[in-house]
C-alpha cells in the first residue's frame, strides 16, 4: 500500500481520503516515517505523532511540509538560523492557518537557507540539504528543504517562500513545480521576514494541479497584513491541453551572455518552446530593456530591507543571547556575531551601507527607480504577450561547495527570476526535462493576479512534456 | 570700548503627544498607565518574528483633528518610514514613524508657525534598577512593554519663540487646544505630553540662525522654562566669551539646574530612514477629513476671539480665560446663570479673584462657588447692594462654604450703606468734623485731601460704604 500511496499526488490523495478510499492516518504515517528517516537533511523538525484529521475538508488531512520561516504555534520556527534555534512562536502564520482550516496537516518544518538568503540551501545553520537527484548536489534555495522533500517523496507537497527566486529555482533544481504568486495575494503575516516588499509564500508540488489546489487555499486579503489584497478570482484546477492563440515572449535580455545560460539548459528550453508551438502557441522575442539591471537593484533593495528586518534579533527578548561585558553594545554584537551566518552578515552590511545617510539616493533611491522601470517593462511586454518565458535558472543543480566562495556566481542563479519578483508578478517553474541527468526548469510569468491563466498554460505544457519527476526512476538517489 | 552685543533667543519646540486611543498604534493592545508591567503586550508590539503592523484608524482620525486644530495642510497621501536604531525599548530595532511625507504639513497656532505633525509609535519603558535610576550606574535594566506602541503625534514648530516664558506660555496654549479637542490627556507628569526644545541665539536685529542645541524631555512647564532659561544663559556666556556654541543634545537636570551633554553632533545617530514596506501609503479621504472636522469643538483661539469681539473683554483677559478650557466653560456658565442683566466684563474681572482663592490648577466648576452664586454676587456689586471690598469677603466665604451670596451678605451684615441710609451721611459729617484740616484743603480745591475722610468713613462702616457715595456726600456737605 505504501508504494501506491507515494504515487498519489496531493490532489489525488485528498480525493481518495474524501471518497473514503484512503485512511488519512495511514497516509500521514507513511510520509511521517519517510520524513523522519530522511537522509537529505530536508527537515528541521518532523511531527512525532499524527494530528486529528478532517476527512471531509477540502485538503482532507493531506500532510504538508512547511518552510521553517513560517511561524507555527508551539513548533520550532527558526528560519534556518542559529539565532532562533529552538524558538517556538506563540502564534501561527496566516497562510499556514488557512491551510489547516482547509484540512491540511503539518508534517514537518523544512530546512532552508538562513533567513531565506541563498540559492543552494548551504547557508542553513542546520546544515545543507542534499538534492535527491544527486546527493553531491544542492537542491537550490532558499526553499531547498521543501523542494527536496517533495521531489524525494518525503511529503506530498510543501510551502515555500520566494523573494528573488527561492521557490522557482529550487523547484527547477529538484524537478518539481514551484509557484510564486502575485505579491500581496498571500498574507505575509507570520512569515519571518527577509525582504518585506518581495517576500511571497507559494506552493512547491509534484505537479501543476497540486500547486493550483494549494494556492486556492492560501490566497486572500488578511487584516493582519496591510499589503495583502483580495485575489479577484477563485483559483481553479487547470484542465487546458492546448496553447492555441497564446503568445509567448522570450526576453532577449535574460537569455544573452550576461545570464550565462548553460548549453544543456538552453537546449531543454528550446525543446520546451517547440512543444509550446506544437500546442498552438506563438513564440517571439520580446524586450525587457531594464531586466538585466534587476539583479543589481535586487541586491540593494533586499539587503536594505533585511538589515532592518533582522534588527529585532538582538538577544533581548527571544532566541540566542551571548552575554557582553556588562554593557549593551557588547551583548548585541556578540549575540549577532554568534547567531548569524556569513551570508546574513554580508547582506546586513550591504543593506546598512545602502541605506546610510549620504548614500541612500545613490543606492536605494536608484534601485527603487530601476524597480519601477522593470515593472513598466513587463506591463509593456504584456501588451503583446500573454506570458514571458525563460529558463528558471541558468544552470542545473551544482555540486555542494561549488559556489560558496563566490557570492556573485551564487547570486547569478536568480538572474531570470529576480525581475518578476521586483515587478511583483506571478511566476511558475515547471520541469522541462533533464540535462546530464539533472532537472531543468522552465519559467512562465504572467501579469499580476493572472494565476489562473498561468496555471492553465503551465498545465498544458506539463501534460505535453510528460516529465517523470521520480529521481529513483531516473537513476537518482532517492 | 564697544557695547556688549545683545542676543535674541530663537526657540523651536518638538512636542510628543500620546493619543488617547483605546488601542496601540499598530496592534490591538489596550493603552494603559501605571498597570502591572508587560500585561498589555502581543506578538506585534513585542516585535516577534513574522508580525506586521496595522495602522490604528482612530490614531489617524486624531492626527487629522490635530492638524485641523493647528490649521495644517492635511496630506492626502502620507508615508510611514522606519527609523532604525538599536535599543532595548525598541523591540523591532526600528520605530515606525513618518519622515518626508507627514500626515500634516505647515500650520499655525497663536503666534507660532507649525512646521509639521506626524504619527509614530512610542517606545517601551526602560526601568533601571539601582540607586540612581539612570542607566550608567544601574545594577540591571528591565523593560516594560506596556507603553511600547502607544500612538504618538509629534508636533514640530518653526523657531518662532524668543523667550523661555513665551515657550512655556505657547506650550500651554497647545496643551489647552489638544485637551479641548479631546485627543490626549496632555499630562506632562505622566508623560502624555513631552517637550524638547531647540535653542539658539543670534545678535538682536539679525535674521540668521545660530548653532542650536536640543534640550530633551523637560517634564513640566516649569522645567521647560527653567531649562530654556538656563540654556540661553549658557549660550550667552559662551558667545560673550568669543567662543562657539557646539551643536549637541542636552539633558536638563531640574534638581541642580545644570545641563549635561547627551551626545554631540558627531555622535548623532544615522537612522537609515526608508519607507516602511509593511504598510501601504496612508490615504486620507474627504470622508475622513469631514469626520474629523465635524468632531472639532470651538478651539481656544477662536473662543478668545469671540470673548473679545462679542462680549467686549480686553484682549489679554479674553485669552487668559479662553486658553483654560475649564475656566472658560465656567465663565460661560456664569453668564448663562446671570441672564441678561449680568455684565460679561464684570464677571471676567472677578475670575482672577476666584482663581486666586481656589488655586490656579483647580477647576472652578468643581469648586463650591456655583456659577449661579458668582452671577448673583456680580449682580449684587453692580446694583451696589454690596461694595467691592465686601464682595471679596463674600467670595472668600463662598469658596470655603458655598451658599447664596445674598444670604451671606445678610448673615454677615455686609450690605452696602447708601444715601437712603441716614447713618452714612452722619458718618461723613463726623469724618469732616474730626479732620477740619482736610476739609479746609478740599474747600481750597486740593482734591487729594479726600483720602483721609474716605478712610475714616470706611473704618467706621467696616468697609460696607460705597466709595462713590461717600465722595458724593462729602462734596454735598462741604457745598462743593
Amino acid at each position: 500500500m505504501s508504494a501506491e500511496i507515494l504515487e498519489l499526488t496531493a490532489a489525488q490523495a485528498a480525493a481518495a481520503v474524501r471518497a473514503g478510499e484512503l485512511d488519512p492516518a495511514e497516509l500521514y504515517e507513511t510520509y511521517r516515517t519517510r520524513a523522519a528517516g530522511n537522509q537529505l537533511n530536508a527537515f528541521t523538525w518532523v511531527a512525532e505523532s499524527a494530528p486529528e484529521f478532517d476527512s471531509s475538508a477540502p485538503l482532507a488531512g493531506v500532510p504538508l511540509g512547511v518552510k521553517d520561516l513560517f511561524c507555527t504555534e508551539g513548533v520550532p520556527s527558526q528560519s534556518g538560523s542559529k539565532i532562533l534555534e529552538g524558538y517556538r512562536p506563540p502564534y501561527t502564520a496566516t497562510v499556514v492557518q488557512k491551510l489547516y482550516d482547509a484540512g491540511a496537516t503539518l508534517l514537518g518544518k523544512t530546512n532552508q537557507d538562513e533567513f531565506a538568503m541563498g540559492s543552494s540551501n548551504e547557508n542553513s545553520a542546520f546544515g545543507p540539504v542534499l538534492n535527491p537527484w544527486n546527493t553531491a548536489r544542492v537542491p537550490g534555495g532558499s526553499s531547498g528543504g521543501s523542494a527536496a522533500a517533495v521531489a524525494a517523496g518525503l511529503v506530498p507537497w510543501a510551502l515555500g517562500t520566494d523573494t528573488g527566486g527561492s521557490i522557482r529555482q529550487p523547484a527547477a533544481f529538484s524537478g518539481i513545480v514551484g509557484l510564486k504568486p502575485t505579491y500581496g495575494s498571500c498574507s505575509r503575516y507570520g512569515m519571518i521576514a527577509f525582504a518585506s516588499s518581495l517576500d511571497q509564500a507559494g506552493p512547491l508540488t509534484r505537479d501543476v494541479t497540486d500547486s493550483a489546489l494549494l494556492l486556492r487555499h492560501m490566497v486572500g486579503q488578511d487584516a493582519n497584513d496591510s499589503t495583502s489584497l483580495a485575489h479577484p478570482d477563485e483559483i481553479q484546477l487547470p484542465s487546458r491541453r492546448d496553447l492555441s492563440g497564446i503568445r509567448l515572449g522570450v526576453p532577449e535580455e535574460l537569455l544573452g551572455a550576461e545570464g550565462g545560460i548553460d548549453a544543456g539548459v538552453r537546449e531543454s528550453f528550446d525543446r520546451a518552446l517547440e512543444t509550446a508551438r506544437s500546442l498552438g502557441a506563438t513564440v517571439d522575442t520580446c524586450s525587457l530593456p531594464h531586466a538585466a539591471y534587476a539583479l543589481s537593484a535586487y541586491y540593494i533593495i533586499a539587503p536594505a530591507e533585511a538589515s532592518s528586518n533582522l534588527a529585532r534579533f538582538d538577544g533581548v527578548r527571544y532566541g540566542l543571547r551571548v552575554d557582553g561585558d556588562g554593557d549593551l553594545t557588547s551583548m548585541y554584537s556578540r549575540t549577532r556575531e554568534a547567531g548569524f551566518g556569513p551570508e546574513v552578515k554580508r547582506r546586513i552590511m550591504l543593506g546598512t551601507y545602502a541605506l546610510s545617510s549620504g548614500y541612500y539616493d545613490a543606492y536605494y533611491g536608484t534601485a527603487l527607480r530601476v524597480r519601477t522601470l522593470i515593472a513598466n517593462d513587463f506591463k509593456t511586454a504584456f501588451g503583446d504577450f500573454d506570458f514571458i518565458v525563460t529558463p528558471t535558472a541558468p544552470g542545473v543543480a551544482f555540486e555542494l561547495g561549488a559556489k560558496t566562495a563566490d557570492p556573485l556566481a551564487m547570486y547569478l542563479n536568480d538572474f531570470c527570476t529576480v525581475p518578476m519578483s521586483l515587478a511583483g508578478i506571478p511566476g511558475i517553474s515547471i520541469p522541462s526535462g533533464l540535462s546530464d541527468g539533472l532537472p531543468v526548469g522552465l519559467q512562465l510569468a504572467a501579469p499580476s493576479f493572472a494565476e489562473n491563466r498561468l496555471l492553465e498554460a503551465a498545465y498544458a505544457l506539463e501534460q505535453a512534456i510528460g516529465f517523470d519527476g521520480s529521481p529513483a526512476r531516473n537513476g537518482g538517489a532517492a | 570700548m564697544s557695547a556688549e552685543v545683545e542676543y535674541e533667543p530663537v526657540i523651536g519646540l518638538e512636542i510628543h503627544v500620546q493619543l488617547k486611543t483605546r488601542t496601540k498604534m499598530f496592534c490591538g493592545c489596550e493603552l494603559s498607565f501605571g498597570d502591572e508591567p508587560n500585561i498589555h503586550t502581543c506578538p506585534r508590539c513585542l516585535g516577534l518574528p513574522g508580525t506586521l503592523p496595522v495602522i490604528n484608524a482612530q490614531a489617524v482620525h486624531y492626527g487629522i483633528m490635530i492638524g485641523l486644530a493647528l490649521g495644517c495642510e492635511i496630506a492626502p497621501r502620507s508615508q510611514f518610514h522606519r527609523k532604525n536604531y538599536f535599543y532595548p525599548d525598541l523591540p523591532k530595532g526600528y520605530q515606525i514613524s513618518q519622515y518626508d511625507v507627514p500626515i500634516c504639513g505647515p500650520g499655525r497656532l497663536g503666534d507660532v508657525r507649525i512646521h509639521r505633525v506626524h504619527l509614530e509609535e512610542d517606545a517601551a519603558k526602560l526601568v533601571h534598577v539601582g540607586e540612581s535610576g539612570r542607566i550608567h550606574s544601574a545594577d540591571r535594566s528591565v523593560v516594560d512593554f506596556n507603553r511600547g506602541g502607544t500612538p504618538l503625534a509629534e508636533i514640530v514648530t518653526e523657531p518662532d519663540l524668543h523667550s523661555a516664558d513665551d515657550a512655556r506660555d505657547w506650550l500651554n496654549l497647545l496643551r489647552t487646544t489638544l485637551r479641548a479637542i479631546g485627543v490626549s490627556d496632555v499630562n506632562m507628569e505622566e508623560g502624555s505630553l513631552r517637550c524638547d526644545a531647540n535653542v539658539s541665539l543670534r545678535p538682536k536685529g539679525s535674521t540668521g540662525l545660530g548653532t542650536k542645541t536640543e534640550l530633551k524631555n523637560m517634564n513640566s512647564f516649569r522645567f521647560l522654562a527653567q531649562g530654556v532659561k538656563a540654556e540661553i544663559e549658557r549660550q550667552t556666556a559662551i558667545l560673550r566669551a568669543g567662543e562657539q556654541v557646539q551643536q549637541e543634545t542636552l539633558h536638563f537636570d531640574p534638581a541642580s539646574g545644570r545641563l549635561t551633554s547627551l551626545r554631540s553632533k558627531e555622535e548623532a545617530h544615522d537612522y537609515r530612514y526608508f519607507p516602511e514596506p509593511d504598510l501601504v501609503p496612508l490615504v486620507v479621504t474627504d470622508e475622513m477629513l469631514e469626520a474629523a472636522r465635524a468632531e472639532l469643538p470651538e478651539l481656544p483661539s477662536a473662543r478668545a476671539q469671540r470673548l473679545e469681539e462679542k462680549l467686549g473683554l480686553p484682549h489679554d483677559r479674553a485669552r487668559d480665560i479662553a486658553f483654560r478650557s475649564e475656566l472658560a466653560d465656567y465663565y460661560e456658565d456664569v453668564l448663562a446663570a446671570g441672564g441678561t442683566q449680568v455684565d460679561p466684563v464684570a464677571v471676567a474681572n472677578w475670575l482672577p479673584q476666584l482663581v486666586e482663592r481656589i488655586g490656579s490648577d483647580a477647576d472652578p466648576g468643581e469648586s463650591k462657588v456655583t456659577a449661579a452664586a458668582l452671577a448673583s454676587l456680580v449682580n449684587l456689586v453692580s446694583t451696589k447692594a454690596v461694595n467691592q471690598n465686601a464682595a471679596r469677603d463674600v467670595l472668600t466665604t463662598l469658596v470655603a462654604e458655598g451658599g447664596d451670596p445674598a444670604a451671606i451678605v445678610e448673615r454677615d451684615g455686609l450690605g452696602a450703606l447708601n444715601a437712603e441710609d441716614s447713618g452714612l451721611a452722619d458718618v461723613v459729617a463726623a469724618a469732616i468734623a474730626a479732620d477740619p484740616e482736610a476739609a479746609a484743603k478740599l474747600r481750597d480745591g486740593n482734591m487729594k485731601a479726600v483720602g483721609p475722610l474716605v478712610g475714616y468713613v470706611m473704618r467706621e462702616t467696616k468697609g460696607r460704604a460705597d466709595g462713590s457715595e461717600i465722595n458724593r456726600l462729602i462734596r454735598e456737605q462741604l457745598g462743593l
